[in-house]
């Protein structure tokens, strides 16, 4: 296919720090415990916020009284709607801007919409005070009909909702997200066709840092050190909540505990933090609780997907079509995007994607790592496997069959699209050819079944506005300041060995400063957009530091280079010298020197393509995922025991941190299959599983051996280095390869995740071995 | 957490003398004994338990693991399952304890937790540990929730309508199937409890789980010797591989001879309200041929009394394969 790449500067094809292995430079800080989480840090006169949740998922408060709770030892205040002060609702903001998902600002009404809704704080000297305050405030509801079921699709499999969601054009509640051909007429007129509903389950994000706020309001001004994974939209939000510029407003998250999208956009808990240090004039500590992780900050909602599939006999596709309802709060929209890889993945004329979404008393869902794509890929994938086993063609060969030539959705060429090459190599790597199709015709050493199945995966690549400083500096160090953040993946590590290597700067030698909104402002640390938006910024910034050298090398007495001009000279590896001669060099420090002066700081920026209905390329990252499970029929035991994923995600700045990306992803993905799910008590609508011993992740024990491959194709297209970051595409794809495997371990097809023993147990007679 | 007293005793009958002073030493004692801590300070953190008052008794001198002249072997209350496991001679008499002891918690819960302490862990009912809801057990009379609930977990065999909850224990199910002996001091005097007698079922009063009176302290656990050429094990079955509760698990002393199954101790986990023997199995199988037919049939007698509830039946087939593996498994190691 077309693959229109402009050429690489050969300074970066050739790079000795770009694209090597490099430990991350913050490691030290973080195995050593010197690095400040957020509810690390402490002030003098501190005080703890703890709030009282509601115990009904649907009503109205009818009374509140804190009377005990107000003279217990140490507490200092009880806040509830009465009382707690003036916060504001955020106003719609342009594209990527003020973004918010659960909109209504804590305590604003009285009315309950969902389980663990904030009703009121207590703020004590001590945590502990502050606790046994908020759980001895006496609460009385009056409860009306809640709704936490799980169904959203009804048995005719029409799509229902139960309020029609407010961004919705038609009546019936659901929209058309992309159309081509006549889905409808290709379905009616092909006879292999193939048609289920695929069903996920609310899962909740549980990243082990605890969502967390330190409010620090004097005169004026708020400093909020806050666990975000995007500091500058957190400062926006938050000052249009407290009713202040956002100048007034600091926003600090020096380390992430990770977040895996919960912590993108401000929950309540934050303005409730910074409500109550308004009030008292002291700093509040506000920690949220790990069953309250479950509640009101967000979560993958429960999705149901139908999926109908139609292909000559030949294998290639006729008509695919999409339909998805996810579940969302009574108060708020949420579109999960379950097509977002559904219009380009394959080739097919006739293809029609549509959403909807069902009110449910739940907290507002937010984006999990790689929202949309990742169940949208689970539904389709299994939904392919299935059609192929009805065909009778290899699932590999059937992917590989129905390749695009553009992106089928817009017209638009692919800017670096090499998903045959995962799915060969993959195969390759996996030992696909030995895969006898049979259903548990495959046994290892020891007599188990294995089962082996596959998965496509893409997840869209992006960059966003950026800016940044680089400061070069007379010790012969550098800094590097910007407004994003590192979430754990790697983003300090990143940001130096790009400043490093467009300065001769060593890697060590390159203070990385981000997590703070007064900074230039930086990506958010989501999409897999961070790397690819920082680069360009930062590359400028660097360039632009080693031309403020040049030039006062040229201007500074005792310089060699007095008098020239600057284009005549050079800057490579922290030093100057004259453009393709031998000649004298002087060291950046040297040219400091003379010049008298600490330090030259310069800045880049870079637009972003979100939005960009112009944009000349289609550009996504893809993978295949490769699955082994063991299968122990007689004691009904299924474990994923080995992984293969290859991924065409860009060039890999630094493999390190990128195949930790992958590996962590696809341990999660592990999770998604086949542990996480959060169960909702339907009596009381509360996440009844609400701890780390209930809602179950996988353990170490639970990881596969896993295999990971990065083909090499920079994407100069989007960004300068050619890299389009890695944080979601592993996660993409690992489910459905797993239920694939599943399938062809046990031939039990699971189109309800997670697998569990109580579905493998209906294995059928003659996959189980005789005991 | 409500606010507590932390006591330190250095003998036995002041440890006694300490607990006696309670009104119970069941659910809700205000005075309780404390060594590992891994259980009763997370109940106390969410306020399941509120004791006003902990004695720690690490302190005394209840250690210890070693032989009796039976040739069996004493294991004393504060022993930490980790030393338990990896004692040579519990893992060359009884592979069946270090394997349930090992498959449970973590290796730091492990290094924490006591012989005693995991006699009386407490269940993992979700309603037991949450104060908004119902629970007989925790609030007699106050009902129970996990009927009609999330009850995935929870037991099939010797529930009531006042309580299905399951006890969690490895370490008590391989117990159970070797018949230890609990030794208890109290106000009383010593006394020696056979396991099968130590537990109690819910019927009417969940609350009570043991035997245990107040100023009842377990001093140590004997077991007696496995009859000589006996194999015993234990298989254990959960949604993950590591850290986590059984969903069924069986504890299993078999001998055979002659292709025949000459003695055979079962107990159940995961799967009963108390660590579960089974006397039924071991009658079906009691001098019958080796083979998967009669373990399976072994099985159904296990679980012929289950009462499954509205999410746990797949633990009926789940327990009977367990159980028919285990059997299986221990026959293949003669």
């Amino acid at each position: 296919m077309a693959q229109q790449q402009e050429q690489a500067p050969e300074r970066i094809q050739n790079s000795k720090i770009i694209g090597v292995a490099t430990p991350r430079i913050d490691g030290p800080q973080k195995t050593t415990g010197t690095a400040m989480y957020t509810s690390d840090h402490h002030f003098p006169g501190l005080v703890y916020a703890w709030p009282t949740t509601a115990t009904v998922s649907s009503g109205t408060v009818q009374k509140i009284d804190a009377s005990f709770a107000e003279k217990m030892p140490g507490v200092l205040a009880v806040y509830t709607h009465e009382n707690l002060g003036r916060l504001y609702r955020v106003p719609p903001g342009p594209m990527l801007t003020l973004m918010i998902d659960e909109t209504r600002p804590p305590l604003e009404d009285t009315t309950i919409r969902y389980y663990g809704q904030y009703v009121a704080v207590a703020v004590a000297e001590t945590m502990e005070q502050a606790r046994a305050a908020a759980e001895a405030v006496k609460v009385t509801y009056t409860k009306s009909a809640h709704n936490t079921a799980d169904q959203l699709l009804t048995a005719s499999r029409e799509l229902t909702t139960n309020e029609s969601p407010k961004t919705d054009e038609n009546a019936s509640g659901v929209k058309e997200v992309t159309k081509r051909g006549d889905t409808a007429n290709a379905l009616a007129s092909t006879h292999t066709t193939h048609d289920a509903v695929y069903s996920t389950p609310t899962e909740t994000h549980n990243p082990i840092e605890l969502h967390a706020s330190l409010a620090v309001y004097k005169d004026g001004r708020f400093t909020l050190y806050e666990t975000s994974q995007a500091v500058v939209n957190h400062r926006d939000v938050l000052a249009a909540m407290l009713g202040v510029p956002p100048d007034k407003v600091q926003v600090i998250t020096r380390f992430l505990g990770s977040g895996f999208g919960g912590k993108l956009w401000p929950w309540p808990h934050s303005a409730l933090a910074s409500a109550c240090s308004r009030n008292l004039g002291r700093p509040v500590k506000l920690v949220v609780s790990r069953s309250m992780m479950f509640e009101s900050v967000g979560h993958r909602p429960a999705i149901d997907q139908r999926i109908q599939l139609a292909a000559t006999p030949e294998g290639k596709f006729t008509a695919i079509q999409h339909d998805y309802v996810n579940h969302t709060s009574i108060q708020d929209d949420y579109d999960e995007g379950c097509g977002e890889a559904t219009g380009i993945l394959y080739s097919c004329p006739n293809l029609l994607v549509t959403a909807g979404m069902a009110r449910r008393n739940v907290g507002t869902p937010t984006s999990m790592r790689g929202p949309g794509a990742v169940p949208g890929l689970y539904a389709l994938e299994s939904a392919v496997d299935e059609l192929a086993i009805k065909l009778k063609i290899d699932p590999v060969q059937f992917r590989l069959m129905n390749e695009p030539q553009v992106d089928e959705t817009n017209g638009k060429p692919f800017s670096s699209r090499h998903l045959k090459e995962c799915l060969t190599t993959g195969a390759e790597k996996f030992g696909w050819e030995k895969r006898n199709a049979a259903v548990g015709s495959m046994k290892n050493a020891s007599g188990q079944t294995l089962g082996w199945g596959m998965a496509a995966c893409s997840w869209g690549a992006m960059k966003t506005d950026a800016e940044a400083t680089v400061e070069l500096r007379a010790d012969g160090t550098a800094r590097v300041a910007t407004g994003a953040q590192d979430i754990g993946g790697g983003t300090y590590t990143v940001i130096a060995q790009m400043v490093s290597h467009e300065t001769g700067v060593p890697v060590e030698k390159v203070e990385v400063v981000l997590g703070d909104s007064s900074l230039p402002p930086g990506p958010i640390s989501g999409g897999s957009w961070a790397t690819a938006s920082l680069t360009p910024a930062v590359l400028e910034a660097a360039r632009s530091a080693t031309q403020a050298i040049l030039l006062a090398a040229t201007k500074s007495d005792g310089s060699p280079f007095k008098g020239k001009k600057q284009d005549d000279l050079e800057f490579v590896n922290n030093s100057v010298h004259l453009k393709g001669q031998a000649g004298p060099t002087l060291s950046t420090s040297d040219v400091l020197k003379l010049a008298k002066a600490q330090s030259v700081n310069a800045t880049g920026k870079s637009r972003g393509l979100f939005g960009d209905p112009h944009a000349k390329y289609s550009f996504h990252s893809y993978g295949a995922q490769f699955v082994e499970v063991t299968w122990e029929p007689e004691i009904a035991r299924l474990r994923v025991s080995r992984v293969v994923t290859v991924i065409d995600g860009g060039r890999m700045l630094n493999p390190r941190t990128a195949q930790n990306q992958i590996e962590g992803a696809v341990v999660m993905g592990v999770g998604m299959a086949m542990l996480e799910a959060t169960e909702y008590d339907q009596r009381t609508g509360q996440p009844i599983n609400n701890n780390l011993a209930d809602y179950i992740v996988a353990v170490a024990a639970d990881c596969p051996h896993i295999d990971v491959t990065f083909l090499d194709y920079p994407d100069f297209n989007l960004n300068p280095l050619g890299a389009r970051g890695v944080g979601e595409i592993g996660l993409a794809g690992v489910a459905a390869a797993i239920t694939n495997a599943v399938y062809h371990a046990t031939g039990v097809r699971v189109r309800r995740l997670p697998v569990r023993i109580e579905d493998l147990l209906a294995a059928p007679e003659h996959t189980r071995a005789i005991a | 957490m409500q606010p507590f007293e932390l006591i330190t005793v250095s003998s036995i009958p002041d440890a006694v003398k300490a607990q006696a002073a309670s009104s119970t030493a069941q659910q809700g004692a205000p005075v309780r004994f404390i060594a590992g801590g891994t259980n009763l300070v997370d109940y106390m953190k969410i306020n399941v338990e509120t004791p006003r008052q902990l004695i720690d008794i690490n302190g005394l001198p209840l250690a210890g693991i070693e032989s009796t002249p039976d040739g069996g072997l004493k294991i004393g209350a504060l022993a930490r399952n980790s030393d338990v496991a990896h004692h040579e001679l519990v893992k060359e008499r009884y592979p069946v304890l270090s394997q349930a002891l090992l498959s449970g918690a973590s290796t730091q819960l492990r290094n924490m937790a006591t012989t005693a302490g995991n006699l009386l862990q407490k269940t993992r009912c979700v309603y037991y540990r949450d104060t908004a809801y119902g629970c007989n057990k925790r609030q007699p009379g106050s009902g129970c929730s996990a009927i009609g609930g999330h009850n995935r977990m929870l037991a099939l065999l010797g529930t009531s309508d006042k309580c299905i909850a399951s006890n969690p224990s490895d370490q008590n199910v391989a117990l159970m199937a070797l018949d230890a002996t609990i030794h208890v001091t109290g106000i009383k005097g010593d006394r020696a409890v056979p396991i099968d007698k130590f537990f109690l079922l819910p019927g009417q009063t969940p609350e009570r789980e043991t035997v245990l009176e107040p100023g009842d302290l377990i001093t140590h656990v004997t077991l007696p010797p496995v009859p000589s050429g006996a194999k015993s094990l234990y298989l254990k079955l959960r949604d993950r591989a590591s850290y986590e509760f059984a969903l069924a698990s069986a504890a299993i002393v078999l001998k055979q001879s002659g292709g025949r199954v000459e003695s055979v101790q079962v107990a159940l986990g995961g799967i009963g309200a108390v660590p579960w023997r089974s006397h039924e199995a071991e009658r079906a199988l009691t001098g019958k041929v080796v083979s998967a037919v009669n373990f399976r049939a072994a099985a159904e007698a296990a679980l012929h009394g289950a009462r499954p509830q509205s999410q746990n039946g797949f633990k009926v087939e789940l327990a009977k394969r367990c159980l028919a593996h285990a059997l299986a498994q221990a026959a293949a190691q003669a």
